[in-house]
């Protein structure tokens, strides 16, 4: 397995091997660009695809089509000439288009002609109390051991939380054969009401009869409590019970494990760590990038397809990676356009597949109570910062993460506030009666990901660099 | 808005926190008009030293300013603490600059010989230490360190640490701090400057100018100069990891949380956004010759920053003339000079007038007609 | 808290955990495997010695950081598992040479 680019620079640099990173880098390779794609995990398929290529939960009705659909798109870049790179990962990304890529305990740089960030999403924060104790986890986490290692809940088992992934884990657990206690709908009741007016569109897209089978088949195989509005998590060092509160009734279930899920959002480190603008999508409560209508954002050659972008599924995600792929050929090789799809083809699917997002997102917003903390509960994970430190900093002037972080150290940590940075801006937000675009969020940089001193020194130096620190 | 204070300090960073502090500390209604969230702000970009060694090549009258700064700083740290709980870890058992090979080593040796020679300069012990002498101290370097030059006045604090102390505490002296507040405009009128801002207008008995570079476009309306020659600098941070360094360095220090910080650059860049790798390379490279551990440690940060430089290195501190009342002041080591700046310059202003003993000699005066750019030390 | 699925037919492989052997499958991460092997894995942080295990399995929390044959700080969920590989649960900050 190769671990270091064979090239210097490319015409195309994909960074993830999800839907839309397949997708994009397939269509590239096959127009004739010369296209890298660089994927952290072991094997390709991101998150919803997670271990395609090597999961022992075969039998397909298990996992289910929409994740065997994937099979397909891996053959496809496999087979398409595009280099592929697993288990490399991309600490840096600039305007210039100069990459630097993790990969077997070194470091390689690399540029592009243009760069398609397909980096995709991660679990929205679920800042509960006690919601760092053992025992805690995503829902993303759970279905991560189920789809790469055919591991399954098989104690006290509650998950937590709404949205449809939700309902897809629990089905897939139940399929084979772990347990589940409980499951509590966080689902505000109020967005029923809310979600009316784009009920059409979902009623008649693809999501809406997979989600009501899906649900059928949960329910029929475990509790379910809706209208849930507080959640507590519990333990002395460990997870030992949740307790919750549902329409006026209050119950604590013995539990070993809580998987919390309330949608994903954009993971956005490596775009704003390379100067991608993005504003706040009061939509689906996140920031997402300014794009136009082939992915490109404010940063020429670097164009982003799929979640990164703004929740929308897997189908969209390839759709969005074909269509980032075909900008960036119709720029470098519009000869070799004719080989690709037309594209109002793939427009025209995108529409179709976008078919009942508004509804999904508004149906499923996350209750405010969920999304922003108060007292001691845990903000930053990282640097075990509370709501209450906050609070605090808030109150002897800070306006913003930034400020905040040179107070309290929030977003210091390892993870640059993949797991607090939305929970930091929308609770500052409220605490100064600002909106979420005044608060902004975290500036970030590389390393996006940590990387070893050693391999950081081992990088490229000039002279003029070393007489720029040497000095005295 | 329209409150009268008895001075608005103009910059809430170190420099102007201290200074707002100290006089919150003498009992004066203090307003502090800040920048946001997002903003240069050095005091969030410094490597945290409290620094005697190698500074004032060039104006022995720094050097005296410094030591006191260095002899102060622990009392500042006692009453930060008593005042606010918050503990700063200010640090003051000497300090080192490293030499990787020989021939650092000797340009090392030169410049303390030519330090020791200074006339008028104060005394702070500042000595070349061998390879075997320095690791009796840092027991951890590697075999390329030829040695280093030692000072046992030098130290560290925790300075994002000393920023919120010192925010902390002007609620409690009940100072008005503003941001989100640039002052576009200064104006003297019957006896009190009003500062425009795009919130409303703060009016002060006398105002000190405390806004880092920004001191050079805003002292011509007082009447006066600070020319500044800001370069930018790179940092790289690694993860927490077991005490290992006990003295800090001109460039590795161990924070009291247990993070190493490795610098610094000097760079003409003046974009604190971008970083280059290449010098981040260089200097992790040193870092782990320095101190071979350090290799396998994870970089979980890197960031810039642009430090405020007054043209020759030195502080500015100068009172205005033509608008009786105005301040400046402005100066690289905003956390050395903390002490300093909450105890005498504090004192000075609530007075009304500079003390020329111990700051006569940082007036921009030396800068006219002069086009020499000095300092070489940053 | 996990079981594996009984249609899982992958090879087996030998990891030791703070010195005991453990039976992991091929293509397990080193986070899984130690999720799956019913043992107290539990880390403590660098901050406040606090408990903690893994949370979101993708590589963004740092939860699951442990030492991977001599090295420390590794983010196990993204390590798979080899023969023989030695893992040791972290208590607190970084060792010096780990």
């Amino acid at each position: 397995m190769t671990t270091t680019p064979k090239r210097d620079s490319y015409d195309v640099v994909v960074i993830g091997a999800g839907p839309a990173g397949l997708a994009a880098s397939a269509t590239t390779a096959q127009a004739g660009l010369s296209t890298l794609l660089l994927d952290e995990n072991a094997g390709p398929g991101g998150q919803v695809w997670r271990a395609i290529a090597s999961t022992p939960v075969t039998a397909p009705e298990q996992l289910g089509a929409d994740y065997w659909a994937g099979a397909d798109l891996v053959k496809e870049a496999q087979a398409s000439g595009a280099e592929i790179i697993q288990r490399a990962t991309v600490w840096s990304l600039d305007r210039r288009l100069e990459i630097a890529v993790s990969s077997g305990g070194a470091s390689a740089f690399v540029t592009a002609r243009r760069v398609i960030l397909a980096t995709g999403a991660l679990e929205r924060p679920f800042p509960i109390p006690g919601w760092t104790l053992p025992g805690v986890m995503t829902a993303g986490a759970a279905q991560t051991m189920l789809k790469s290692s055919g591991l399954v809940p098989d104690g006290r088992t509650v998950i937590a939380g709404q949205g449809p992934l939700l309902w897809l884990l629990a089905a897939q657990i139940l399929r084979l054969g772990g347990r589940i206690d409980c499951i509590l709908d966080t689902t505000e009741r109020g967005n029923y009401f809310a979600a009316l007016p784009y009920a059409l569109d979902f009623v008649t897209s693809p999501y809406f009869a997979k989600g009501l089978a899906m649900m059928r088949e949960v329910k029929a195989k475990a509790r379910v409590v809706t209208g849930v509005s507080e959640l507590v998590a519990s333990g002395e060092g460990q997870l030992a019970s949740v307790t919750y509160a549902a329409r006026g009734h209050r119950e604590t279930i013995p539990a070993d494990l809580l998987l919390l899920h309330q949608g994903v959002v954009p993971n956005v480190n490596l775009a704003m760590a390379a100067g991608v603008e993005h504003h706040w999508d009061d939509r689906q409560l996140c920031w997402s990038p300014l794009t136009d209508a082939d992915g490109n954002t404010s940063v020429v050659g670097i164009a982003i397809a799929g979640d990164g972008a703004g929740i929308g599924g897997a189908a969209v995600a390839v759709l969005r990676g074909r269509i980032a792929a075909r900008a960036a050929v119709e720029s470098l090789a519009p000869a070799a356009i004719a080989k690709l799809d037309a594209e109002n083809v793939v427009r025209t699917a995108l529409a179709q597949a976008e078919r009942g997002r508004s509804f999904l997102d508004v149906l499923f917003r996350p209750a405010p109570q969920f999304r922003i903390p108060s007292g001691n509960t845990i903000v930053c994970r990282c640097e075990e910062v509370t709501a209450q430190d906050v609070l605090d900093s808030v109150a002897i002037g800070a306006t913003g993460p930034n400020q905040l972080k040179a107070y309290r150290r929030t977003g210091m940590g390892p993870c640059q506030g993949r797991l607090c940075g939305l929970t930091v801006t929308e609770l500052m937000a409220q605490a100064r009666g600002k909106c979420p675009q005044e608060i902004g969020y975290y500036r970030l940089r590389a390393p996006v990901k940590p990387i070893t001193l050693a391999e950081l020194a081992a990088g490229p130096k000039t002279e003029d660099d070393v007489k720029a620190v040497v000095r005295g | 808005m329209h409150r009268d204070y008895d001075v608005a300090i103009v910059g809430g960073g170190l420099l102007g926190s201290a200074i707002a502090w100290g006089l919150g500390r003498l009992g004066k209604t203090v307003a502090v008009l800040d920048e946001g969230d997002i903003a240069k702000r050095a005091s969030r970009a410094n490597f945290a030293l409290v620094w005697v060694q190698s500074k004032g090549l060039g104006m022995p009258a720094y050097t005296v300013w410094t030591v006191r700064a260095s002899e102060s700083w622990a009392r500042l740290a006692a009453e930060l603490k008593e005042q606010t709980g918050l503990d700063v870890s200010h640090q003051r058992n000497g300090g080192f600059h490293l030499t990787l090979g020989e021939a650092e080593f000797e340009q090392r040796g030169q410049l303390v010989t030519r330090m020791h020679n200074q006339v008028g300069a104060a005394d702070y012990r500042m000595e070349m230490l061998s390879a075997s002498e320095v690791r009796k101290m840092l027991p951890l370097i590697g075999p390329q360190v030829s040695g280093g030059s030692f000072c046992p006045l030098d130290g560290h604090v925790n300075s994002l640490r000393t920023y919120r102390a010192f925010h902390a505490g002007f609620r409690q002296f009940g100072i008005d701090y503003f941001p989100e507040r640039p002052v576009s405009a200064i104006a003297r009128d019957g006896g009190e400057f009003r500062l425009s801002t795009p919130k409303g207008e703060i009016r002060a008995g006398k105002i000190v100018l405390a806004a880092g570079n920004a001191n050079q476009t805003l002292a011509p309306q007082v009447g006066l100069a600070a020319p500044m020659g800001p370069t930018r600098g790179q940092i790289v941070v690694t993860e927490r990891t077991m005490p290992f360094l006990p003295h800090p360095l001109t460039t590795i220090r161990q924070t009291d949380e247990g993070t190493v910080m490795i610098g610094d650059s000097k760079e003409d860049e003046l974009d604190d956004r971008t970083l280059k790798h290449s010098i981040s390379a260089v200097m992790a490279d040193r870092a782990q010759r320095m101190f071979p551990h350090l290799a396998r440690l994870n970089v979980v940060r890197s960031w810039a920053g642009i430090r405020v430089m007054p043209r020759d290195g030195f502080p500015i501190y100068d009172q205005s003339e033509t608008h009786p009342g105005a301040f400046v002041a402005c100066c690289h080591s905003g956390v050395t000079l903390a002490s300093n700046h909450a105890f005498d310059v504090a004192r000075m202003v609530a007075a009304g007038a500079l003390e020329p003993e111990l700051v006569g000699a940082f007036s921009a005066r030396r800068f006219a007609g002069d086009s020499a750019v000095v300092n070489n030390q940053y | 808290m996990f079981k594996r699925s009984d249609q899982d037919n992958r090879l087996s492989v030998q990891i030791f955990v703070d010195g005991a052997a453990v039976a992991a499958r091929q293509g397990d991460t080193v986070s899984a495997a130690l999720l799956a092997s019913g043992r107290d894995v539990r880390r403590a942080t660098a901050v406040s010695g606090a408990p903690r295990l893994p949370y979101c399995m993708m590589g963004v929390c740092f939860d699951c950081l442990v030492t991977i044959d001599g090295v420390g700080n590794r983010q196990g969920c993204l390590v798979p598992v080899a023969d023989g590989m030695q893992i040791e649960i972290q208590k607190g900050k970084r060792e010096i040479g780990k």
